[in-house]
C-alpha cells in the first residue's frame, strides 16, 4: 500500500488503458447508450393512431359518371374516377410501347371480389410524380390535352388511365394499395 | 458500503414521500379480489381472458352511460391488447377486432358530402362510441351527475383496480335495503288554522301533506369487508337514509353522517353516488361460459379498465427486466474498473 | 475556467493551430481531465455528476416529448395520453421525464445537505454556493411549470393555488397575478406561456450550471476535512480517470433506483388526480404538491395568524420564500472558521436535527393541516347536542360509549319542540399538523441563527494538517482495529 504522487498517476493510467475490464465496461456502457438511442429515434416513426388513419373505405357508387372524387388518406390525396366508356376506350387504344412509363390500362386496375376488373373505376395517387403538386382534373373542369389530368405546376399531362404523356413528370400516377370490400366499397390504404 | 447507505436513505425518503400521498377519506379501504390481481408484481401480466370478458361487461353494461374517449377499437387488437392475434400485427386488419368495431354504430366524426354526420358501423381506427354527445348531455340524462369517462379511471383513483372492483361489488345486498313511508312533520300555520279545535278542514289540510317514500338501509345487515366492527359493543347498528336518486356504497368517498340515524360517532364508512348497482348476478352472459357472478363481472371489468388505463404496462414490465439486468452488469463492471484505477491510491 | 496551471501540450499540427485560436481542447483537458481533485472525496460528492446526468436526461426526454405535446386546454391531456399509448416508446420517454423530475430533486437535496455538512458554502466558495441556490430556484420554477402541462386536476388546481400566492403581495398582487395568468383565470394562454417557459428554463439552468462549475474550479473542490489543498501532488488526483470512474459507478447506482421507479412504480410518486382532466369547477379533495415541494408547502401553511399589519396569507408566502432566501446569505450567517461538521461536535448535532426537521416538514406538507399528528392520542369523539333555549344557542356534551348516545337522545327528546336540537360528533382538540408545522418552521429558521452563535462559541476538534495526513491517519486507524495488538 504505497501512496502515489501525481507523477506516477500517469503511468498507472497508461497501464490501465489496456486493461480488459475497462474495455468491457466501456463497451457495455456504449451498448446501453445505443439501446436508448433506438427508443429516442423510433419515437419519430408514425404513431399507432397515425398508422391507423392510413386506410379508408370509399363508396364508389357515389362517384358521378365522367367525374371523380378526391380523398385524403393519412394526409395524401387520391383520385377515384368514374370513367365514361369513351375514356376507357381511349385509355385502351394507346400503344403502350410509345409511353414513357409503359403500362396497359388493365395493369393499372385491381380485381374485384369475383376476380374481374372494373374498368369504370380508376383509382390513382393524387400527387404528380414530378414534384408532388396535385394535378387538376374533371373536378376543376380541366382534364388536359389527353383527357385525364393536367398538372399546373410544370405542365405534366396525364391520360385517362393516369399515365404520363407529356411534361416533366417521370412516371405514371402510382396506383395505391386498394381492394374491393364489396362491389361498391373500395378500401384504399397507404 | 457507503453507497448502499446512500441508496437506502434515498429509498426510505422516497417511500416516505410515496406513502404520504396515500391518504384516504372516510371510505372503506378497497380490497383485491380473492387471489389478488394477475397484473400486480414485478412480472405480473394481465389475465387476457379476464380482460376479454371485461370488455364484454363494458360493452354491454357500462358503455350505455360511460365513454372511453382515449380508446379506439384497434387498441383491443394491438400487442398487449385482449384480442391481439400474432397473425395480424396491424390491429386494423384483425378481422375479429373489425367485427367488434362494426358491432357498434357510431356517428361519423367527419361530415359527408352534404355536410351531415352519418351514422355508420365503427371501424378499427374509430374511437370507442361515446353514449352522449358531450358532458352536458350526459349530465342532463343522469339527474345532474355526468358519468365520468373510464379511459384512465384505474389511474385516477387510489388503489385503482381494487377500488373499481370493491365499488362495483360492494353495494349493500337486497335484504339490507328497505323502504318506509315518512310523513313530514305536521306544520300548523295560522292561515290553515281557523281556530276551531276540531274543525275537520284542519285535519284535511294536514293529512294532505304528501307522505314521502324513503329508501333506508339497515346497516346491521351490511357487510363491509375489512370493517367487521364489534357491533354488540355499541348497541344495534343504525339506519342509513338513502337520498333520492343516490345509492349508498361503502367504498365511495364521502360522509354518511347527515343521513345516518344513530350514533354519529359510528356513522358507516362510505358515501353516496348517482350510479346504482349495475352488476346483479347474470347481468351478462359470458361467451366463454364463465359464470357471471357479481364478483366475477366486477373482477373482469376492473381488469379491463386497468388494461385500458395503461395498455403499455405489459411492455413496460417486460422491458424492465432486461434493463435492470443490464444496469446491474454495468454497475459491477464499473465497480471493478473503479477498484482497479484506485488500487494504488490511498483515499 | 480552471484555477490550476494548464498541463496540456498540443501534439498534432492541428491541435497547435487550434490552440492558438480557440484553446478548446486545452479547456476541456484542464476542466475535465487533469483538474486536480482532493483524493478524499466520498460518495456524497458524486451527486454533482449525478445531477449533471439528470439535467441531460430531462432536457433530452423533454425535447422529445415537446415534439408530441400539444399546449392547449382541449388537447393537452389527450396529447399526453397519446404519447403514453400511440407514440413509439412514448410511455418510456414520458415516465423517464416525470420520474426524472423526482430523481433530480432527490439528488439535489442530497447535494445541498452535503454542502451544508461539509461547509462547502464558506469562503472561498460563497459564489459557488449562491449559484447553486439560483439553480435550485430555477429547478423549482421549471418543475412547477412542467407540472401544469399534463393538464390534470392537480396541474390546474396546484397552479391555481401557487399563482394566487402572488395575489397576496400588497398593492400590485392582483394585477401581477392577472399578468402571470394572462387573464382572470388559468386558460389556454397560461398553458402556452407556461409551456414556453418550461422549455426555456432548463437551458438557463444549464447556463448557470456552467457558471457553477467555473466557480467550483477556481477555488477547487472542498473535501470532507474542509482543509484546503496544500500540496497538489500529495493531496489531489487528476479528475480523470479517478473521479470520472467513481462518479460513473455512483451514477449507475442512481440509475438503478431511477429505472426501478420508471419500470415498476412509475406512478408511485405522482397523484391519482393527475389522471383526471382539469376541471375548473371541481377542486380535488386534497391539493398536494409533488413530494419535493412538501416542506415548503408546509411552511406556507404553517402561518395561520396575522402579524400586525401583515395578513397570514402574505406572511406564509414570505416565510416560504424566506426559507429559500436564507440559503443565499448562509455563508455569512455561519460564523465558524471550521468548515466540516466532522470537527464541529456541537454544530454537528444541530445539523442532524435540521435534517430531521426538513423531513418532518415534508411529512406535514402531505397531511391535512387539521389532522391529528398522533391519532392514537386524540381520544374518543364526544357527542354534542346543539339547541336553542330562550332564543340562545346552547350545547350539551356527552362522553363515553353507547350510554352517551342513549343519554344524548333522551336529552334531545326531553327538549321542547322549538329547541330544534341537532346531534354531532366532535373530535376533542389535539396536537394538529398545523401546530407541528409552525414549530418545525421556527426550528428551520432557528438552525441558521444557532449556526451564527454556535460558530462564535463552539470549541472545535483539532483539524488535520492536510488532506494527505488525514487519509494516512484514517488508514492507520482502520489497520489498527482490523489487526488487534499482538
Amino acid at each position: 500500500m504505497t501512496d502515489q504522487t501525481a507523477h506516477s498517476h500517469d503511468d498507472a493510467v497508461d497501464e490501465d488503458r489496456r486493461n480488459f475490464i475497462h474495455i468491457a465496461t466501456g463497451a457495455v456502457a456504449f451498448g446501453g447508450l445505443a439501446a436508448f438511442a433506438i427508443a429516442a429515434v423510433d419515437q419519430w416513426n408514425p404513431a399507432a393512431d397515425t398508422r391507423a388513419a392510413s386506410s379508408l373505405d370509399v363508396d364508389i357508387s357515389k362517384v358521378p359518371l365522367g367525374g371523380e372524387i378526391r380523398v385524403l388518406i393519412g394526409g395524401k390525396p387520391f383520385f377515384v374516377r368514374h370513367r365514361t366508356p369513351a375514356e376507357i376506350a381511349s385509355a385502351d387504344a394507346v400503344n403502350v410501347a410509345t409511353l414513357r412509363d409503359p403500362e396497359t390500362d388493365d395493369e393499372r386496375l385491381r380485381p374485384m371480389a369475383d376476380g374481374k376488373l372494373n374498368p369504370a373505376i380508376l383509382i390513382t395517387s393524387g400527387a404528380c410524380t414530378h414534384l408532388g403538386c396535385v394535378p387538376v382534373g374533371p373536378t376543376q373542369g380541366n382534364v388536359g390535352a389527353f383527357g385525364g389530368w393536367y398538372c399546373p405546376c410544370h405542365g405534366s399531362q396525364y391520360d385517362t388511365s393516369g399515365r404520363i404523356r407529356s411534361g416533366p413528370a417521370p412516371t405514371n400516377l402510382p396506383i395505391p394499395n386498394y381492394k374491393y370490400v364489396s362491389d361498391t366499397v373500395v378500401n384504399i390504404s397507404l | 458500503m457507503k453507497a448502499f447507505r446512500i441508496l437506502a436513505a434515498g429509498l426510505a425518503g422516497l417511500s416516505l414521500a410515496a406513502m404520504a400521498h396515500a391518504g384516504g377519506g372516510a371510505a372503506a379501504h378497497p380490497h383485491e379480489p380473492e387471489g389478488g390481481w394477475e397484473f400486480d408484481g414485478l412480472l405480473g401480466q394481465f389475465d387476457m381472458p379476464s380482460v376479454q370478458r371485461g370488455y364484454q361487461v363494458y360493452r354491454e353494461v357500462c358503455a350505455s352511460c360511460h365513454s372511453m374517449k382515449l380508446l379506439s377499437y384497434r387498441n383491443l387488437g394491438e400487442p398487449g391488447g385482449p384480442f391481439f392475434d400474432p397473425e395480424y400485427p396491424n390491429a386494423n386488419e384483425n378481422p375479429f377486432v373489425k367485427a367488434l368495431a362494426a358491432d357498434v354504430e357510431i356517428q361519423s366524426p367527419t361530415p359527408n358530402d352534404i355536410g351531415d354526420y352519418d351514422f355508420r358501423p365503427a371501424t378499427a381506427a374509430d374511437q370507442f362510441r361515446s353514449p352522449y354527445a358531450n358532458e352536458n348531455a350526459g349530465r342532463a340524462a343522469n339527474n345532474g351527475a355526468a358519468p365520468p369517462d373510464l379511459s384512465v379511471m384505474v389511474k385516477a383513483r387510489h388503489n385503482g383496480a381494487s377500488y373499481v372492483y370493491s365499488l362495483l361489488s360492494g353495494y349493500p345486498s337486497e335484504e339490507a335495503i328497505g323502504t318506509r313511508e315518512v310523513t313530514p312533520a305536521l306544520v300548523t300555520t295560522p292561515a290553515s288554522d281557523n281556530g276551531t279545535p276540531d274543525d275537520p278542514t284542519d285535519d284535511i289540510a294536514e293529512v294532505s301533506t304528501p307522505a314521502v317514500m324513503q329508501t333506508v338501509i339497515d346497516m346491521s345487515k351490511v357487510h363491509i369487508p375489512g370493517h367487521e366492527a364489534a357491533e354488540g359493543e355499541h348497541g344495534e347498528a343504525g339506519v342509513l337514509i338513502q337520498p333520492a336518486g343516490q345509492y349508498y356504497n361503502p367504498f365511495m368517498a364521502g360522509d354518511t353522517t347527515p343521513q345516518y340515524e344513530g350514533d354519529p360517532r359510528k356513522s358507516p364508512a362510505g358515501g353516496f353516488l348517482a350510479m346504482g348497482p349495475q352488476l346483479p348476478e347474470g347481468r351478462v352472459t359470458y361467451s366463454d361460459g364463465t359464470e357471471s357472478t357479481t364478483e366475477q363481472m366486477a373482477h373482469d371489468v376492473a381488469q379491463f379498465l386497468a388494461w385500458a388505463s395503461e395498455p403499455k404496462q405489459t411492455n413496460r414490465k417486460s422491458l424492465g427486466l432486461p434493463v435492470m439486468i443490464y444496469l446491474g452488469i454495468l454497475t459491477i463492471l464499473l465497480w471493478f474498473s473503479y477498484k482497479r484505477i484506485w488500487r494504488k491510491v490511498e483515499h | 475556467m480552471s484555477g490550476h496551471e494548464s498541463s496540456y501540450t498540443p501534439n498534432s499540427g492541428f491541435e497547435k493551430w487550434l490552440d492558438k485560436r480557440l484553446p478548446l481542447i486545452r479547456f476541456a483537458n484542464d476542466t475535465a481531465i487533469t483538474f486536480p481533485t482532493p483524493k478524499n472525496l466520498n460518495y456524497w460528492y458524486t451527486f454533482g455528476a449525478i445531477l449533471a446526468i439528470c439535467l441531460v436526461i430531462q432536457i433530452l426526454t423533454g425535447i422529445i416529448l415537446s415534439m408530441h405535446y400539444e399546449a392547449s386546454v382541449d388537447g393537452a391531456f389527450a396529447s399526453v395520453e397519446r404519447i403514453m399509448r400511440d407514440v413509439p416508446y412514448g410511455w418510456l420517454l414520458r415516465y423517464i421525464h416525470s420520474n426524472g423530475a423526482s430523481m433530480f430533486f432527490f439528488a439535489v437535496y442530497i447535494h445541498m445537505f452535503r454542502g451544508l455538512y461539509y461547509g462547502s458554502y464558506k469562503a472561498p466558495r460563497e459564489v459557488l454556493w449562491i449559484l447553486g441556490c439560483v439553480i435550485f430556484l430555477l429547478m423549482i420554477a421549471t418543475a412547477f411549470l412542467g407540472y401544469m402541462l399534463p393538464w390534470g386536476q392537480m396541474s390546474y388546481h396546484g397552479a391555481n393555488v401557487i399563482t394566487s400566492l402572488f395575489g397576496a403581495i400588497p398593492l400590485v398582487g392582483e394585477s401581477l397575478q392577472t399578468w402571470i395568468l394572462g387573464g382572470p383565470s388559468i386558460g389556454n394562454q397560461t398553458l402556452q406561456r407556461f409551456f414556453s417557459l418550461h422549455y426555456l428554463l432548463p437551458f438557463m439552468i444549464a447556463a448557470v450550471v456552467i457558471l457553477h462549475i467555473w466557480a467550483l474550479h477556481v477555488p477547487g473542490n472542498n473535501n470532507p476535512t474542509g482543509v484546503e489543498v496544500q500540496d497538489v501532488e500529495k493531496d489531489t488526483v487528476p479528475f480523470h480517470p479517478y473521479y470520472t470512474i467513481k462518479d460513473g459507478f455512483a451514477i449507475m447506482l442512481f440509475l438503478i433506483l431511477f429505472a426501478a421507479f420508471v419500470f415498476y412504480a412509475p406512478n408511485a410518486l405522482g397523484h391519482a388526480d393527475q389522471a383526471i382532466e382539469a376541471n375548473p369547477l371541481v377542486t380535488p379533495a386534497e391539493i398536494v404538491p409533488e413530494w419535493y415541494m412538501l416542506p415548503f408547502y408546509a411552511i406556507l401553511r404553517a402561518i395561520t395568524f396575522d402579524l400586525g399589519p401583515i395578513p397570514a396569507k402574505l406572511l406564509g408566502v414570505i416565510a416560504m420564500f424566506a426559507a429559500i432566501a436564507i440559503l443565499f446569505v448562509l455563508p455569512w450567517l455561519d460564523t465558524s472558521k471550521v468548515k466540516s461538521m466532522r470537527y464541529r461536535p456541537v454544530a454537528r448535532q444541530f445539523y442532524f436535527g435540521f435534517v430531521v426537521v426538513c423531513v418532518l416538514l415534508g411529512w406535514c406538507g402531505a397531511k391535512a393541516p387539521d389532522a391529528p399528528v398522533i391519532p392514537a392520542l386524540q381520544g374518543e369523539k364526544m357527542l354534542v347536542v346543539s339547541y336553542t333555549e330562550n332564543g340562545q344557542e346552547a350545547t350539551s356534551e356527552y362522553k363515553g360509549g353507547n350510554e352517551a348516545y342513549v343519554d344524548a337522545k333522551r336529552f334531545m327528546a326531553s327538549l321542547p319542540e322549538d329547541a330544534s336540537p341537532s346531534l354531532a360528533a366532535v373530535a376533542p382538540a389535539t396536537f394538529q399538523f398545523s401546530q407541528l408545522s409552525l414549530i418545525l418552521t421556527i426550528l428551520y429558521f432557528g438552525y441558521f441563527f444557532i449556526l451564527f452563535f454556535v460558530g462564535l462559541t463552539e470549541k472545535t476538534k483539532e483539524l488535520p494538517e492536510s488532506i494527505h495526513k488525514s487519509v494516512l491517519k484514517r488508514h492507520k486507524a482502520s489497520t489498527a482495529t482490523a489487526v488487534p495488538a499482538e
